[in-house]
Order: structure tokens, then sequence, then C-alpha cells
């Protein structure tokens, strides 16, 4: 549904600002490659501006450190409405290997509201573009939660031991 | 003579041909030994809780209910794939597969929920080896663990025997603040 919606709100080129909050360069260095002409995202019409002002989309590399945090939302408010922000890697999709240190927020979601999260650590210049595309609607989503179970586990089982033991306390009660 | 140049840079620009992937449109194979997402296999894979105490990014939580009941939860958004998880696992029941196309909308896309069925040792009536040689040892956070899975937290803290006390204070856990 979202696909469908960004369709209708973006329906010629999106404009590309890349927010750096603290990252290693390695996603940087992925999202320039996807420039490249091998790799060519401009035949989807997109582009990277150098002023939010001027970006439909937010690009945000790097879990958002603290001193970068004030800065990363006001770019955020500077781009004009509609728009779409892509967490790029793991740090900016959740904090990667620093989510619960002191120093960061964990991840771009506790600073901007994020659409799009491209995990990877940096993600293949692929990745990015099979994101991009999901966003556009091109491709369809690939990922889902899975759920693995051993045996199917009779958890009532425990209740009915504690049940048990509860019932013994009598024995308890006449040891002492 | 300018044009016979113009010429000649159109012929070296015609040699190579379009270079451009057309990769959204059809499949670009990956290299070899590429790590992508990781697959578990929960037939083969025993519980020992190694993947999570020597992941780096500490995507694997490990959660106790009961005496029997243990859940792994990974978490795909933060990983690196780094590998260290399969390489350290001592059943291979952790592949890394070829999968890198993990875009999502929602951070619940990248996760494998696994639930196990732990054994006690009939002998000693203990789940786990808790005999401690070293500190390298008690670092690797061996017995129940209790990691917190909505908040997505470790707590660094392990017991010999199930504890009720804590899995009710790690429900509680929350991410310190100032």
């Amino acid at each position: 549904m979202l696909a469908k919606l960004c369709k209708k709100a973006f329906p010629k080129s999106l404009w590309v600002y890349h927010c750096n909050s603290g990252a290693c360069n390695g996603c940087d260095i992925e999202i320039l490659n996807v420039l490249t002409p091998y790799y060519d995202i401009e035949r989807f019409g997109m582009k990277l501006v150098a002023s939010p002002r001027h970006a439909d989309v937010m690009l945000v590399s790097g879990a958002v450190t603290r001193p970068t945090l004030p800065l990363v939302k006001k770019a955020y408010d500077a781009i004009p409405e509609p728009k779409l922000v892509f967490g790029i890697g793991s740090c900016a999709s959740g904090g990667g290997s620093w989510y619960d240190s002191y120093h960061v927020t964990g991840g771009a979601d506790k600073a901007v509201p994020v659409n799009y999260i491209i995990p990877g650590c940096p993600p293949k210049p692929e990745a990015i573009i099979y994101g991009v595309a999901l966003a556009l609607g091109l491709v369809d989503k690939k990922s889902a939660p899975v759920e693995l179970k051993q045996v199917e586990f009779p958890v009532d089982m425990y209740l009915k031991n504690k049940a048990w033991e509860d019932r013994n306390v009598i024995y308890q009660v006449m040891n002492n | 003579m300018w044009l016979t140049s113009k010429l000649k840079q159109v012929l070296m620009v015609l040699k190579p041909g379009v270079v451009t992937l057309k990769y959204p449109f059809e499949p670009h194979p990956v290299a070899k030994d590429f790590r992508g997402q990781p697959s578990w296999d929960h037939h083969k894979c025993i519980g020992c809780g190694g993947c999570a105490a020597h992941c780096p990014a500490r995507t694997i939580y490990i959660r106790d209910v009961c005496q029997d009941l243990r859940v792994m939860l990974y978490d795909g958004a933060h990983c690196m794939y780094c590998g260290r998880c399969a390489d350290v696992c001592p059943e291979n029941a952790i592949t890394m597969s070829e999968n890198f196309e993990l875009a999502t909308n929602d951070r619940n896309d990248i996760t494998v929920n696994m639930e196990l069925f732990m054994l006690t040792c009939q002998r000693c009536g203990r789940c786990y080896n808790m005999e401690t040689t070293n500190m390298i040892d008690k670092m690797g956070l061996r017995g129940f663990r209790y990691d917190n899975l909505e908040t997505r937290a470790v707590i660094q803290k392990a017991t010999e025997h199930f504890d009720e006390k804590m899995i009710e204070e790690s429900d509680r856990h929350k991410r310190p603040q100032k």
C-alpha cells in the first residue's frame, strides 16, 4: 500500500540528499558507487543534490551520534513535504554494533521517522538499488519474519507443574 | 582533423557497449563466498548460545522462558553480516545464505525467532556446565539468560539455575536514560 502511495506522491524523479550522521564512510562510498555508470541509478531519475531544500529523499547513513542528532533533525525539517527517509547500512537501520551505547541514539529511527531500511555493513550497491526499486514499486518485497520451532511445546504443562508444587506445600509444612 | 578525432572517440565509446547493470529487472549473481543473511537450521541447533556470545553486534538475544524452553531471536536490522556466528557454531546449524535483498519498510521483517527445547542433564540435574576455569570463560554468559526481546536489550547476567525473579525484572528492563 505504501508503494502505491509513493507512486502517487512521487510521480517524477526523486532527488536525493545524502546525510552522514557519524558513519564510517563505508556506506557513503557505496551510495556514491550507486551513482556511477555501472550501477547507474539515474535511469530511475535519481539525482544527488547538495541541499536538503532541493530534495525529496533523505539517505541517512551511520548510527545517529549525540552531536549529530540535532543536525539530522534540522536537515529532516528542511526537506519539503512529502518526503521519504532511507536508513542505509546496519548503523542507520538498527544502530549497528553500537545500538546500546551511551553516545548514539541507536539508529536513524530514533531521530527521524524512517520509511525504508537497507541493512548490510555496508550494503551491496545492488541492495541499495533493490531498496530504491522497492520504494518505487518496481520489485516485490522478499523478506518476511521467520518463526522456527523445534517441537510444539505444551506450555500448559508447566503451569500444571506449578499448581502441583503449590499443592505439595502442605508436605513441606508438615516436615517443618 | 577534429572530425576524425571525434569519429575515433565514437568508435572507442562503441567498443565496450553498454556496461550498466540491468539489476532490478534481471537477477545479478553474487560473488563467491559472499555473506548474506544468515539462515538457521532449528533441527541441528543445540541452543548452546555460542553465536550470541560471539556476535560483535549482539544481534542474537536469548531468553529462557522456563527450564526447558529457550527462545532465540536474531535481529537482522543491526547485523553486520560478518559470519562469525556461522564460524563458531559447533553443529553447523548456521549458514550464510546469498540473500542480500533485505530492504524493507518494517524492522521485524528480517528477524528469525526460534524456540528450542532444552534437556536437563540426567546425571547432574543442571542444564549447563558452569565450571569456569578463567575469566574469558566467565565472559561467555553461560547458563540461563534473560534478554528482553521486546526492547531488544541484552542483559549481561546469567544464572546457573532458572530464576523467576530475573525473568520478571528483565520484563521491566528499560534503556538507561539521562
